[in-house]
């Protein structure tokens, strides 16, 4: 089976020592939707570089759609479009005319360029801007630029590193319909995030990563069933002055007056329901304290940085 | 890359070489030419009058020459090195380095910039020059081959410039301190016969006087030094920096991590 993209034992060690990369694999099948997460540093970013040329790699191998990086470079580069963190366009060049630049990198001829160019422009809602220079754009019009240009030449996978940070949610949203769109016509999407939310919403599989290591690599169906417990938030009928006793449960007020309970995975909510009417208490709303990766999420990262500190006392 | 997909990438980057040049004219087209004006009149037609006659001719004709090459050296030169450090700079290099554009293609593109814009300005300063002096080119083939040439050159060498640099202080410590000298001690106001012989032996080693000597031959039929040598001599310096260069890009000296 060929992968979208494939992975083994890439490591990356920098000029001063670092080690970003500690020997990581990693498949992505084709027409998936991957989400990498890991804290700030992980080596997330230094992956994707190393995936999109951006960093030279220390060893390993990585095939994009079966080319090897090492020996077919161009072709594994003409099946991969690429969305950076950082803003990184010519800000003095105008919107349509550094998407059609991209095009013309990738070897295609002005006419087929512009066509793509304004497809692309339109689909993400900057055609009206085609003609202002890229520094006069928002924040967010500034992500979908650069989305845009990643998608000119038509990619079977796209990445996207922290694509919609410090973008509102309603724009969040929309980029999130655009994305699965992409994917439902067949782009393979790789993304990383801060807001796991993002992941839970949209991909089919996730692997953590840490210090340079690959914590999980599953589906996400998979890693949520290892979520052992779950912080469930109640607004009651009636203010409390302490947290009340009930059976079975941990609970706490939380500063709003509200309760916060923890219910462990395979009890059912029925069981608290029954433990606060026998306190007498009435609740009028109920909602998740944090998104259930998230919980996930931080339970392995302080896990494997405890098994950091303790490796190297 | 098939070779139509090369061609379309590197117009795309000549392309967009000049589309910036252009986009910034009073900032790259018009400083030389008020210039190289000023020059005209004040060493050609003012100084020059009192001078007379150098190496056969009166001398504004004898620096013209000298003075077009000036402009195309620092100008193909500080294309590339402003072009591809602000790209650096921005990160608008990552562009390129994630698509499939092969680096001979990367650092070709940006010379073929540098030399639209060197070329460009050497034929408004020699449109300028015409008039202050008339200019009958004496061998067309010498005078086209050298300022391409040299041109080339500077070009490579702005680019090398910028793969080094990591502030924008280092992209004008060359031109400053390098080209600038060499250029006005490259014979461009005066015929190194003039010079005493130790400093006729200190200037031959210098090799912007070969270039400024043979676009003179070009276009006067007099120089200080030999034309096939000077000619050559510009050759297997494109050569270098060409090899050196790719060797920058292929390590991603500066800009890969």
């Amino acid at each position: 089976m060929t992968y979208a993209l494939e992975i083994e034992g890439l490591t990356k060690t920098y000029g001063d020592g670092f080690e970003a990369l500690k020997g990581i694999d990693l498949r992505v099948e084709q027409g998936d939707f991957f989400a990498l997460l890991g804290p700030n540093g992980a080596g997330k970013s230094t992956t994707l570089g190393i995936v999109s040329s951006l960093v030279n790699k220390s060893a390993g191998k990585v095939k994009v759609f079966g080319h090897d990086i090492d020996t077919d470079l161009a072709a594994a580069k003409l099946g991969l479009g690429v969305v950076p963190q950082e803003f990184n366009f010519n800000q003095f060049e105008k919107v349509f005319d550094i998407v059609t630049t991209q095009a013309g990198y990738y070897g295609l001829p002005l006419r087929r360029a512009r066509r793509s160019t304004e497809k692309y422009l339109k689909e993400l809602g900057l055609w009206d801007k085609r003609d202002t220079p890229a520094r006069m754009l928002s924040g967010g019009m500034k992500r979908r630029l650069m989305i845009a240009r990643a998608l000119v030449h038509e990619p079977g996978l796209l990445i996207l590193d922290e694509p919609t940070a410090g973008v509102d949610i309603e724009l969040r949203r929309s980029m999130w319909a655009f994305l699965e769109e992409m994917n439902r016509q067949g782009t393979t999407i790789i993304l990383t995030t801060h807001y796991l939310e993002e992941a839970e919403a949209l991909c089919r599989n996730i692997a953590i990563i840490d210090h340079g290591s690959i914590l999980q690599n599953t589906s996400k169906r998979d890693l949520l069933k290892q979520l052992h417990r779950e912080t469930f938030i109640m607004d009651l009928k009636a203010p409390l002055e302490g947290a009340p006793e009930l059976a079975g449960f941990e609970a706490r007020l939380a500063d709003d007056g509200a309760l916060e309970v923890e219910v462990e995975k395979g009890r059912s909510l029925n069981e608290v329901f029954d433990a606060l009417k026998a306190q007498g208490l009435e609740v009028m709303s109920m909602r998740t304290k944090s998104n259930r990766l998230e919980e996930l999420f931080l339970t392995m990262v302080q896990d494997n940085a405890r098994e950091q500190q303790e490796s190297t006392q | 890359m098939s070779p139509s997909a090369i061609l379309v990438a590197f117009n795309t980057i000549l392309v967009r070489e000049i589309r910036r040049f252009t986009r910034i004219w009073a900032q790259t087209l018009l400083p030389p030419a008020v210039t190289m004006t000023l020059y005209f009149i004040i060493f050609g037609n003012l100084i020059g009058s009192r001078i007379g006659e150098m190496g056969g001719f009166d001398y504004m004709a004898y620096i013209v020459p000298g003075l077009i090459m000036m402009a195309v050296i620092t100008n193909s030169y500080s294309n590339v090195v402003s072009s591809f450090f602000s790209m650096k700079f921005q990160r608008s290099i990552e562009e390129l380095l994630v698509s499939p554009v092969p680096n001979w293609v990367i650092l070709t593109g940006y010379v073929a910039g540098g030399m639209a814009r060197g070329l460009s300005i050497g034929v408004i300063v020699t449109m300028l020059s015409l008039a202050f002096t008339q200019l009958e080119i004496h061998h067309v083939a010498v005078t086209m081959l050298t300022v391409v040439l040299t041109s080339a050159l500077f070009a490579l060498g702005g680019f090398i410039n910028a793969m080094l640099a990591t502030k924008f202080d280092d992209i004008s410590i060359v031109p400053t301190f390098v080209l600038t000298p060499l250029t006005y001690l490259g014979g461009v106001f005066y015929s190194i016969q003039l010079l005493p012989e130790f400093w006729q032996a200190v200037s031959m080693v210098n090799p912007i006087l070969y270039m400024v000597n043979a676009f003179r031959y070009g276009i006067l039929g007099v120089s200080d030094v030999n034309v096939v040598f000077a000619l050559s001599m510009i050759l297997v310096f494109i050569a270098i920096l060409f090899t050196v260069a790719l060797q920058m890009l292929k390590r991603g000296k500066g800009i890969r991590h």
